[in-house]
């Protein structure tokens, strides 16, 4: 940084390859389990190179299931997620740029007392409220439905005071320029306020996609049917304690194909992960 | 901070605030409402009718041993993973900050962990560990270890603990990172100057300045152990062996799938919610602070 010095250089590469090494290790098991057959891997013999069954694995995970634990494919469960992260992603972020520009760009009575009900649920995670709102969910009847798994997890405080704090950026002069065109609140919503928006949507869109795919308790509680399943969850169902049932290839093949979407969502959209990341956050 | 050009009305504003604010009454406030009015009270033995009882759910439960057991596991497996995963990402986060070839190749190789669902963390850990095929299994035992964490509750928790580190340990990174970046070059060549060398620009300039990031991951990290570790220790332990790595959350969990104690149920998420709002009220003092400066 500030002199040259090759030895602080080499350090440097020597523990980064080294962390990226340690990172990287078990998801690389991972990809040579689901390659191997079944009787090698529970032999405790499976060698540390890729083997022979890549397509098969592959193929029986994703169209056929595991013969014995659960049943179903994979790729029904891979759609499931793909659905249930969708509807969170956007859900959140609808009703949030929504709420936060009627918190911004209006004045009414209790505008503070409705901002406040929506922030402080950040201090109620739904594993301390878990049996009370699944109980609520039971009596509306939504166990098992895509509105049960994604709904009561729609609301966002942080979505809501990310988008509050980018309008509080955007200049007076644009709303009152708008206002001189006879642009009514709807009309200034939709040409002005969302074009702006959009990378901050976009950053959101995928942090939110990522939390909705990697959630786990919650449909572990509403879903019961297995044609409901997400795929995290599916996972855990097919590991069974007495190792000699578990289907090691297709549970690893399993694994990869549920790391896959939300992991090159990072890798590819790296920008606007970070930006939703490090701005949501603080 | 108020806008001073503004829309009139409140029909408007209401129909924007009403899908948000109905999720958030319906699945947030009545839940948690109930969870706070039940555990108050102490139900009989059929579930048929229940009693104001006042306090006496919490005095019973904080008497409890296994209700401590679980609270001392959560500080342990807390103490464990903030302190790995900030120190292990501290450490990768200096190093991809030098001014280095592929640096931003190395960022994107270390971040991606953290788009992978605990769960799933959870089950990769357990494969290479796995007690009779796990991989790394074979070579601790050719070191002669009997490792079994199925039987061991130490073995237990450091399994969960290396899962937990290693998904956390991109987030951490990330952070650090842009606090590094966020250091003016000036100071530290000021430092260079008047002959101070790395170490030591690290220990008296670097780490103070980073330290309001490293409190903020502090309390960030907290309540990733808390909270989002359910998945990893669902899907690794349930619990087990012989609940050595039950935590608070977790006990809630398993505590309610088993039915019965209501009240007893209600008053533990009651006081994970007092934990969360603390938490929380500690993270927004830090940043008010911060903004001031």
């Amino acid at each position: 940084m500030v002199e040259r010095r090759s030895f602080s250089d080499l350090l440097a590469h020597a523990i980064l390859l080294l962390g990226v090494g340690i990172l990287a290790f078990p998801v690389y098991l991972c990809f040579v389990g689901s390659t191997h057959p079944q009787d090698v891997i529970s032999n405790g013999q499976m060698p540390l190179t890729p083997g022979p069954l890549l397509f098969d694995t592959y193929y029986r995970t994703l169209f056929v299931g595991s013969d014995r634990t659960t049943r179903d494919p994979v790729s029904g469960m891979l759609i499931n997620s793909f659905i249930m992260a969708s509807i969170i992603a956007v859900g959140k972020i609808t009703i949030s740029i929504v709420s936060a520009y009627a918190v911004v760009y209006f004045r009414f009575p209790f505008r503070m007392a409705a901002f406040w009900a929506i922030f402080m649920t950040l201090m109620l995670p739904v594993e301390v409220r878990i049996y009370p709102t699944y109980k609520i969910v039971a009596d509306l009847g939504m166990l098992d439905t895509y509105v049960g798994l994604t709904v009561p997890l729609i609301a966002s405080a942080t979505a809501t005071l990310f988008f509050r704090q980018f309008f509080m950026t955007i200049p007076d002069e644009l709303i009152e320029a708008s206002k001189l065109d006879g642009a009514g609140p709807v009309r200034f919503f939709i040409d002005t306020v969302v074009p702006l928006s959009r990378t901050n949507i976009a950053a959101l869109f995928v942090i939110l996609f990522i939390y909705g795919w990697n959630q786990y308790l919650w449909p572990l509680l509403i879903t019961t049917r297995g044609d409901m399943q997400t795929v995290v969850i599916g996972i855990k169902k097919m590991i069974v304690t007495s190792d000699a049932l578990t289907e090691w290839p297709i549970v690893m093949a399993t694994a990869m194909l549920a790391m896959l979407p939300p992991v090159a969502v990072v890798i590819l959209m790296q920008r606007w992960f970070v930006k939703g990341l490090v701005e949501t956050e603080k | 901070m108020e806008k001073r050009a503004v829309f009139g009305g409140w029909v408007l504003p209401s129909v924007l605030l009403a899908p948000q604010l109905a999720v958030t009454i319906v699945f947030f406030y009545w839940p948690t409402s109930q969870a706070l009015w039940s555990s108050f009270l102490l139900e009989d033995a059929f579930g048929l009718s229940s009693r104001f009882v006042g306090l006496e759910n919490y005095r019973t439960l904080l008497t409890k041993s296994d209700y401590f057991r679980a609270a001392v596991t959560t500080a342990i497996f807390a103490s464990l993973v903030t302190t790995l995963s900030l120190s292990m990402a501290l450490l990768l986060a200096v190093q991809a900050d030098k001014s280095i070839r592929g640096a931003g190749i190395y960022k994107t190789l270390l971040i991606w962990p953290y788009a992978v669902a605990p769960a799933l963390a959870g089950v990769l850990w357990l494969f290479m560990f796995q007690p009779s095929l796990g991989v790394v299994t074979r070579g601790l035992v050719a070191l002669g270890i009997d490792w079994n964490p199925l039987l061991r509750g130490e073995h237990a928790m450091t399994l969960v603990v290396l899962a937990a580190v290693w998904k956390q340990i991109s987030y951490n990174f990330l952070f650090f990172l842009a606090g590094l970046q966020a250091i003016p070059k000036a100071v530290i060549e000021a430092a260079a100057i008047d002959g101070a060398g790395p170490t030591r620009r690290f220990w008296t300039i670097v780490l103070p300045l980073l330290s309001p990031t490293a409190f903020f991951l502090l309390v960030v990290n907290i309540v990733y152990v808390f909270f989002d570790t359910f998945g990893i220790i669902d899907a690794m332990t349930a619990g087990g062996p012989s609940k050595a790595t039950e935590t608070l959350v977790y006990k809630v969990f398993s505590d309610g799938r088993l039915g019965g104690d209501l009240g007893g149920s209600a008053a533990q998420s009651v006081i994970l919610m007092v934990i969360v709002v603390a938490l929380t009220a500690v993270q927004f003092r830090y940043i008010e602070r911060k903004v001031a400066y």
